[in-house]
């Protein structure tokens, strides 16, 4: 057989190492390899990571986002200014941006571009969640553009710099939402362009010739660097790492952990960024069972070993919360002190609280049960061995949490409905008013907390202004209430890890921890 | 004939029905599931979500639903998929050429070596040749579809980068999955054949024709392969349907479009609209399929005919 012939021509077929690839170059293809088909590539409809990776290479927003200090800076808009009460945002675009139709991105076309997404409800999840408030825009001349909202919105600033409000052509308005999911009419002013479309198999993005209004964040000016994006649907996660091991691939998203150590020492990289927002949590609702007791959800969260977490079932990529907000947050506080792991100071609680060690080792308090089930969904892989490791180790505390695994559909009616005692899930967002979003009696307010809470001010504080000094300390407060009331309990901050091979370079995050590809380069090819 | 289009008609029928009845027994929908897909995001309000129920029909009575639905599909229409916003009937029709093509190429790989295997086992004098080809194809049934897929790529694509591990372009990126469909399917021919072929040759008619001084081979190829063949014929609709439900698996693995993963992604999103395409295509094909074996069989055994129903108990 010629087969170990084969083999050993392959093994002297190694690839460059970084170190030699020299100045980024221009030209060639980036094959990215995503782990599941995006049902929809319209940014501002997309919820899905997949999706949000690939339709954030197609717009550009009216602001940019620093990954590094969260500060909001320009991108179409030149500068901008805020009402003091944060209920009116006017911005001055800069010149000469053009949509990929030849149309101006001028204010006109900002006004139509939210005024579609406020159109399309529930179908831009997360667009109409930062326009809930949104009264309407006005032309103030063709470089101006104020939007107006019935309450303050502090948040809007950082929203609009994100994908989900980024600017489409007013062409683009002119197709059908369900259109411009499959590509159609899909006109932005971004660095790329979209070229084609194959369900459960390939997209594929060209560079925008003439492009020369980038974010000044990005590290270079002008045009993209590689020609063409294919983004290749590969599902299954081995393939996904064989491939880029093998060169079929040239990088890849969501590299599981147990493939993380093919990637070390051979010439790949691995870039992480954990995502900003609400980490992963066991959110409680406070209405039901032994939650309603405070002490019970404070032992709950000195129960939990978070380090263990993430060295056992995760990798050293992953971070152990150090509060509701992950670290990547703008203006997240470091409560690691109150998030410590203390078995002992637990125990102790509950039995001061008189809960009793049962014959199971489950405590007891009048005939009463130290239990309580969390639902989840099997959105990140890993979930289900995390829950299975927190309740091992909540069941050294004398507490016996149940695990429900469900669909997403039952997940979201069981949410909708309020009947759970704890939710499991995470929110990427790069604002704290996110927590404004989870929290408040007046939103989603999944601790079901009555209308005289602690939380709510500040909560509502954070969101009346812009200005950080003041935003700050609201903010800190907001989280610090959560972590000690232990309305939720936070465990992990969900992170991004991508596998890139010799060939790829300067593939990076931007503020959300989605993709940026426009720095992105290959060589070798 | 007449009575068989009539059937082909009450099938397709059911199949659509049916697969109504299960999707709308299962809690939820596909506007809650496409919502709650989002990375754990901000929940849209329940206006919002009564909004987009009212946008898809969902919050129509059950029977109004299946009727609009049922209406429609007689236009073959099925309506708009909620989870990607294309046309159900476009999104069917595009996941099929591909899957068709492996599935074509693994029925005939499966063919050549199922049929292969079962003749030459036991057709070969030597009994360990022959207990070694025929202890194959319970092997092939027993191995997992996911695992040898995974094998195959490791081994023809990662190492020897003889094929390529994913996508649907070209010929070469057919054999892998292709061979990974075959297997099971080769292996339940393989089986039903040589089963068969061993009664055949103990038949009487078998000692007539010996007697009358055949060759061996003429025994084993001319008339017992002709008889035997016949029950492996109609097995070859039912592997039809196997190697549909094996798509899903290398679909997946091989990171293909097609019926499987299509079908797949639309059960997980109840995605009504995109379920039923797949579900009346799939039971036309079966229709045809059947209908064509059913034509074919006489001609190879003249004493089947199409005309007269054969009543079971002569």
């Amino acid at each position: 057989m010629a087969l170990p012939l084969l083999l050993a021509a392959c093994g002297t077929a190694g690839g460059a190492s970084p170190q030699d690839a020299g100045p980024p170059r221009p030209g060639g293809t980036l094959r990215l390899g995503i782990s599941s088909n995006p049902d929809c590539i319209d940014p501002q409809q997309a919820s899905t990571n997949a999706s949000v990776n690939v339709g954030r290479q197609l717009v550009d927003s009216l602001t940019d986002q620093d990954p590094k200090t969260g500060a909001i800076t320009p991108w179409l808009a030149d500068r901008w200014t805020v009402s003091p009460d944060s209920t009116s945002f006017t911005f001055h675009l800069r010149s000469g941006a053009t949509f990929s139709d030849g149309s101006p991105v001028d204010a006109a076309a900002v006004k139509t571009s939210f005024d579609g997404i406020k159109a399309l409800g529930a179908k831009a999840l997360l667009g109409s969640s930062y326009l809930a408030a949104y009264r309407g825009a006005t032309v103030v001349d063709p470089a101006t553009v104020r939007l107006d909202f019935t309450q303050p919105s502090a948040q809007f600033l950082q929203a609009s710099s994100t994908m989900s409000l980024g600017v489409l052509a007013p062409a683009a308005f002119r197709h059908t939402a369900e259109q411009r999911c499959q590509g159609t009419g899909l006109i932005g002013s971004g660095p790329f362009v979209f070229t084609s479309l194959k369900p459960n198999q390939n997209i594929l993005l060209s560079k925008r010739t003439g492009y020369r209004w980038g974010s000044p964040l990005w590290r270079h000016q002008g045009e993209a660097y590689v020609d063409k994006i294919d983004f290749r649907v590969v599902p299954e996660p081995g393939v996904r790492s064989g491939s880029l091991t093998s060169g079929q691939l040239d990088a890849i998203t969501d590299v599981q952990p147990v493939d993380e150590p093919q990637f070390s020492g051979n010439g790949f990289t691995e870039p992480v960024r954990p995502n900003p927002g609400i980490v992963f949590n066991l959110h409680a609702n406070v209405t039901r069972g032994v939650l309603t007791d405070e002490k019970v959800r404070q032992a709950v969260s000195k129960g939990v070993n978070r380090p263990e977490v993430t060295s056992t079932v995760l990798t050293r990529n992953y971070k152990p919360a150090t509060s509701i907000l992950g670290s990547a947050t703008p203006l997240y506080t470091d409560l690691s002190k109150e998030l410590a792991y203390d078995p002992a100071g637990a125990q102790a609680l509950l039995q001061s609280d008189g809960w009793l060690p049962g014959p199971d080792g489950i405590r007891t308090k009048n005939g009463q049960r130290l239990t309580a089930s969390v639902l989840f969904s099997a959105v990140f892989n890993q979930n289900q061995s995390v829950l299975e490791l927190i309740q091992q180790q909540l069941r050294k505390i004398g507490f016996d949490l149940k695990i429900e695994l469900h669909t997403n559909s039952e997940v979201t009616r069981l949410q909708q409905a309020g009947d759970y005692d704890f939710l499991w899930y995470n929110v990427t967002r790069a604002d704290p008013d996110i927590l404004r979003q989870q929290f408040s009696t007046k939103t989603n307010n999944r601790s079901k907390l009555p209308a005289d809470n602690p939380l709510d001010a500040s909560l509502n504080e954070q969101s009346a202004t812009v200005d950080p000094a003041k935003r700050k300390p609201a903010a800190e407060q907001a989280q610090r209430t959560i972590v000690e009331q232990a309305y939720s309990i936070p465990v992990f901050e969900l992170t991004q890890v991508l596998g890139v091979g010799p060939n790829a370079h300067d593939v990076g995050f931007e503020a959300s921890s989605r993709l940026q590809l426009f720095d992105a380069w290959v060589s070798g090819s | 004939m007449l009575r068989r289009l009539l059937q082909a008609v009450v099938v397709l029928w059911a199949a659509f029905t049916l697969s109504f009845v299960i999707l709308y027994l299962l809690p939820g929908d596909a506007v809650l599931t496409k919502l709650g897909s989002a990375e754990g995001g901000p929940s849209a309000s329940p206006e919002q979500i009564a909004a987009l129920r009212a946008e898809y029909g969902l919050d129509d009575p059950v029977l109004v639903q299946y009727g609009k639905h049922l209406l429609a599909a007689l236009h073959g229409d099925f309506g708009t998929s909620v989870a990607t916003g294309d046309d159900a009937t476009h999104q069917v029709l595009t996941a099929l050429p591909p899957t068709l093509a492996v599935s074509g190429l693994a029925l005939v790989l499966a063919i050549v070596f199922g049929g292969g295997i079962a003749v030459l086992g036991t057709f070969t004098r030597t009994r360990w040749v022959s207990q070694l080809l025929l202890s194959l194809p319970p092997l092939g049934t027993s191995l997992p579809t996911f695992w040898v897929g995974l094998l195959l790529i490791q081994l023809f694509s990662f190492q020897l980068r003889l094929f390529p591990a994913l996508g649907s372009t070209g010929f070469a990126s057919l054999i892998l999955p292709a061979v990974t469909l075959s297997l099971p399917t080769g292996a339940i021919i393989g089986q039903v054949l040589a089963k068969s072929l061993r009664t055949q040759l103990a038949e009487p008619y078998i000692e007539v024709v010996r007697a009358k001084g055949a060759s061996r081979r003429r025994v084993h190829f001319g008339h017992a392969l002709r008889n035997a063949g016949l029950p492996a014929l109609t097995l070859v609709g039912v592997v039809a349907g196997n190697l549909l439900a094996g798509s899903v698996v290398t679909e997946t693995v091989f990171s293909r479009d097609g019926l499987g993963r299509v079908t797949a992604a639309a059960v997980t999103a109840q995605d009504v609209p995109v379920v039923q395409a797949v579900i009346v295509l799939a039971a036309f094909f079966f229709v045809v399929l059947n209908l064509v074996v059913d034509l074919v069989y006489p001609l190879l055994d003249p004493r089947v005919s199409v005309r007269k129903e054969v009543p079971a108990h002569v």
